[in-house]
Order: structure tokens, then sequence, then C-alpha cells
């Protein structure tokens, strides 16, 4: 359950990205200066880290490093 | 010229750098290309975030956003920002614990370990080596455009070019993999503090950005340019595709190895969409309020020959329209608004921020020399005859003739830094992504789907450039439609590019790419069991 919940705010935030609603306009603008192509984009920034945040937090593979450590190889 | 001058200092500092980087290292392949797998936390967030930050980050995304508006934010910044964490999230740290736990330095050693393949990893690792060309030149290119662009032209831009490329060839030659990451976290420190400055100081001398944004919107020249309809939907979604060539680039997953804990990889993926926001957002937006000042002859001029470019192109030669294309480039746009409204002092300063971005070409150079020497030289006995000090110092020689081939092309290549780099080095990796992907999670890949995946990814890289070159690029405005069939324009020459059915090449490229690596390798022999027990549970 966890892992489809993480896939499917991960597939949101991907499909969020494609904001065809402000495609054509310059308004309502943030801070004055900065129209909906920026702040929305930028926002989209802040959420990433979010997710990523979320994800190190409750999904992170430390079987990975465990395994490597335990398994390491003669260099090559 | 004094804000050459500061620059120069920043160019003593960084070889600097190379040179104590070099007192502390050993005459072993591990330590000169991977740092001996021991980079800490801090100098492995910002050295990576540096080395994917190029001259293309600040000078052409700048140039770019001026001459298309506020789109070049979404198009590159805000989709790199989540999908190259995701991919180093879920490739780089399975890239380094299979780098750990088997000793590999380049992806192709794991590659012809997974696949159990030998010449089909060669083949790889030369169109890899052959895709990341285009990168190093474009440093090359950015080195000439700031020093010319500071010094108002008293460095010519082959001298700028030249003596960027000297500095960046000494501390790779030097300080190998352990001076590249000190610079590059250097380097991101300086050009995050650059677009902060930047933005303040500029903001400031044209009188407020609320002011500028105002006068752009009230043009109707410009008013276009606060929203994104200069670029199609489809081509908004094709950028997607982009951010995937990041961890097939061999030099990201070259640094993937270089950490020393695999717990470093949090803080990096965490803070990269920061970071992506912290740099871009100032640059595109700088870009863009750029054309509301009307007092700077320079800017004026690009201006004007884009506007021209847009009313006449239809009815010009190439070559003139080539001539107003370059007119209206603006990849020297920032560094014209610090000129104009930064003190001298400052604007030294920042230009040093410019160029440590400009210079984050250094990674890509020493991925190359990683490439020939562990996967040519090395893999072909050349370590086995003449021993790993041998190696190391065909690497170090590998650094300098690349340098020099990369210089040389920087003086003879047309395009702008953007097109360069998204239409031959992005594309080409992102449709190699599909090789990464299959060789960490599918049980069934195998070397054959990987060899086809490649060859598709060189012959449609090979088309777009060879298509590009047959069929000029029409001005500003509505493509060229070349192939048309079914009430759907297939094939279409727009005036940044190529369309297949309105997306972008990168788009069919990978698709394709990962549709051959699926088919080809269900059709044929997969690796022994031994091996797949090594990589999956």
């Amino acid at each position: 359950m966890k892992t489809f919940g993480l896939v499917l705010i991960t597939l949101v935030l991907l499909a969020l990205h494609q904001d065809v609603w402000f495609f054509r306009t310059a308004r309502p603008m943030a801070f004055g200066f900065l129209p909906p192509g920026l702040w929305y984009h930028a926002l989209y920034a802040v959420l990433s880290a979010v997710l990523m945040w979320v994800l190190v937090r409750l999904a992170w593979p430390a079987h990975l490093e465990a395994e490597a450590e335990s398994h390491e190889e003669p260099k090559q | 010229m004094i804000p050459a001058i500061f620059v120069f200092i920043y160019l003593a500092v960084v070889l600097y750098i190379g040179i104590f980087a070099f007192r502390r290292s050993a005459d072993k392949a591990e330590d000169y290309f991977l740092a001996n797998r021991s980079l800490g936390p801090l100098v492995f967030l910002l050295s990576l975030f540096g080395t994917n930050m190029t001259a293309f980050t600040i000078l052409g995304s700048s140039g770019h956003s001026f001459q298309n508006g506020i789109v070049t934010f979404g198009l590159m910044a805000s989709s790199s920002g989540l999908v190259i964490p995701l991919t180093i999230y879920f490739c780089g740290t399975r890239v380094w614990a299979l780098g750990k736990k088997h000793g590999f330095i380049t992806p192709v050693q794991m590659f012809r370990d997974r696949w159990e393949c030998g010449h089909i990893g060669s083949v790889i690792s030369i169109v890899q080596a052959a895709f990341l060309v285009p990168y190093i030149i474009i440093g090359v290119m950015g080195g000439g455009t700031t020093l010319a662009t500071l010094s108002s032209g008293a460095v010519p831009y082959w001298a700028g070019g030249a003596l960027v490329a000297i500095v960046v060839m000494a501390y790779v030659f030097f300080g190998g993999m352990r001076g590249t990451a000190w610079v590059n976290a250097l380097q991101t420190v300086l050009f995050l503090t650059f677009g902060a400055v930047a933005l303040i100081v500029i903001g400031y001398g044209i009188g407020g950005f609320d002011r500028a944004v105002e006068k752009m919107a009230a043009s109707p020249a410009f008013a276009s340019l606060l929203t994104r309809e200069r670029v199609s939907p489809l081509f908004f979604l094709s950028y997607m595709f982009i951010p995937l060539s990041s961890i097939a680039f061999p030099h990201i997953m070259i640094f993937c190895l270089t950490a020393e804990k695999m717990k470093h990889f949090q803080k990096t993926v965490i803070f990269y969409p920061l970071c992506i926001l912290a740099i871009w957002l100032p640059c595109v937006f700088l870009g863009v309020v750029a054309n509301s000042v009307d007092d700077v002859p320079e800017v004026s001029s690009k201006i004007e020959a884009r506007a021209s470019l847009a009313r006449e192109g239809r009815t010009l030669a190439p070559e003139q329209r080539e001539d107003l294309r370059k007119q209206a480039a603006a990849d020297d746009i920032v560094l014209i608004l610090l000129k104009r409204f930064a003190p001298l002092w400052l604007a030294g300063l920042l230009g040093a921020g410019i160029m440590a971005a400009v210079m984050a070409s250094d990674s890509q150079i020493l991925a190359l020399s990683t490439l020939f020497t562990e996967d040519l030289f090395a893999f072909y006995e050349g370590k086995a005859r003449f021993g790993e000090a041998a190696q190391v110092h065909t690497g170090r020689a590998f650094v300098v003739i690349v340098t020099i081939v990369a210089y040389a092309i920087a003086l003879q290549a047309p395009q702008s830094i953007f097109d360069l780099a998204v239409q031959y080095a992005f594309s080409g990796y992102a449709a190699l992504s599909p090789l990464l992907l299959a060789a960490l999670f599918w049980r069934g890949s195998t070397k054959w789907g990987a060899l086809a995946s490649t060859l598709w990814t060189v012959s449609s890289v090979a088309a777009v450039a060879v298509f590009q070159q047959v069929v000029p690029a029409p001005p500003p405005g509505p493509p060229v439609v070349v192939w048309s069939a079914g009430g759907v324009d297939w094939l279409m020459r727009t005036a940044g590019g190529t369309a297949i059915a309105g997306f972008m090449p990168v788009v069919p490229m990978t698709l394709i790419s990962g549709l051959l690596m699926v088919v080809v390798s269900w059709l044929t022999a997969k690796p022994g069991a031994d091996t797949l027990k090594r990589y999956f549970r």
C-alpha cells in the first residue's frame, strides 16, 4: 500500500508539470512581476524537493548499502 | 578590462586547487578517476550538482529565455528538478552499490559484466564518448563568450576559449576526480551566489521588475514572452524526456561512484530541485526582462535582428537568415546586463561566477579520459601489459588530446550553445537511458538488446543532424512541413530544430530505443544464471 501511494504521488507530480491551463496567460502575477509560467513552476520545484524528502524518509533502499558493504569484491 | 581581471584571478584559484589535489593523489586508477570513492556528503552534493550545471545553464538559458520567454524555465528547469533527482534516487544509488560491490569505475564495465559482453561494451563506450564531445565544446564556447564580453572585446573569443580550455585541462590533468570535485563544489557555491546577487543588482538597475514586466505586458511585441505561447504543448511535453539524459551521461554515473557512503545521496536528491530553482529562476527571468531594456545598443540590435528575422525571414536567402540569427543570438545577454547595471568590481565578481558555470565541462573531459583508459585501454590488455601507472599517464594524455580537439571544433561551431547541447548530447543520452534502466531493473535484458538500442540511438541522432543540414531552418513562425500523411504532419523543420508528429525527436528516439531493448532482448539468449544471481535477489 505504501509503495502504491508513493508511486501514485510521483506520477501525479510528473503529470502536474503539464499545466496547459496556464499556457497562454501572463496573469495572475506573483509579487507583481512573476507570471504563472514562472511562479507555478517555481512552486513545482519546491514540491519536487518535498517529494524527494518523502521518498528518502519512507522508501530509502538501505539494503543496497548493506549488501554492497558485505559483498565487496577485490578491486578490478 | 577590470571584470576580466577578476575572472583571471578565479582561474588562478581553480588551477591552484587542481595542483593541491595532485599533491594528495596516488598513481592508482581508482584514486585518479574516482577520488578513491571517498567524497563526503557536502562535496558530493555540490560537485554532482555543479557537474550538471554548465555554460548552458546560465548563458544558454538566459539566451533562450530572451528569445522565447518564460517557457525556458518549465522546459528545462522544473522538469529537471524532478526527473534528475528521481533517476539519481532509483538508478544512482544502485550504480553506487554495484560499483562498490564489484569495483566498477565506468558504466560500461558494469554493462560488460551484467550482460556478459566484450566488444559490444566497446561500441557503447565509443558512442557515449562521441555524445560527450558537444558538451565539452559548449564549455569552451562559453569561456570564449564570457571573457570576450567582460573585457569588451579586449580578450578575443578565440583567446578566451583557449584560456578556459587550458585551465580546465590543467586541473583535470593534475587533480583527476579529486581536483574536479573540489573545483565543482567551489563553482556551485559561486554560481548559487551569482544568481541571487545578479538578480538584485540588475533588478535595481532597470528600475524594478514590476515596472519592467508591466512594460513588456503592454507591448504587442513582447507580451507573448510572458506566456508560453511560442512553444506548443507537445514540445513542452517532449522536454520531460530530456532530463533522462542526466543519469545516462557517463560523467554523472561515474560521479555516483565517488560517494563514500550511499546515505550521501539523500541530501543530494532532496536539495537538487531547490538548487535548480535558485540558479535557473534568476537566469531565465533576467533573460526575459532584458527585452524591456531600451537604453543598451547591444540589446536593441538583438531585438531588431529578431524582429527582422520574423518579419522578412521567409523572403531572405538561407545565408542572410543565418546572419540575422547570429545577430539575434543572446547567449551573452546576462553579461551585457551586468556590464550595464553592475559596478565594475561587482561585474567582475559576478563574471567569475558565470565563468564557474561555464567551466563545468571538467568532469566531462575527465569522464572521456576514464572511458578511454578503462573501457578500451585496460580492457584490451593495456593495463596488464604496461601497468596501472601507465594507465593513469594515458588518461592524462587523453585529457590533453580531448581538450585540443574540443577547442578546434568550438572555433568553427556555428550554432548557439543551447541548440548544440540539446540537439546532440542531451537527446542522444536520453535515448541511451533504457540501457541503464534495463541493466538495473530487468533480468531479461540482453547484450543484443543493448546493442540494438545503442545503434538506433546513433542512427537517429545522425539522421536528425543530416536532416537539419539538408533542410535549412525557417525563420521563427510556422514550421516547414516536409512529410505529412493521413492528415498528420509527421516530419517538420522548425526554426529551432525538428518536429516529429509535433514532438521533439528525443521522444521517438527514446521510446523506440526502449522498445528495441525489449523486443531484441526477448528474442535473444539471456546472461547465465550465475551472473543474474549477482545482480538480482
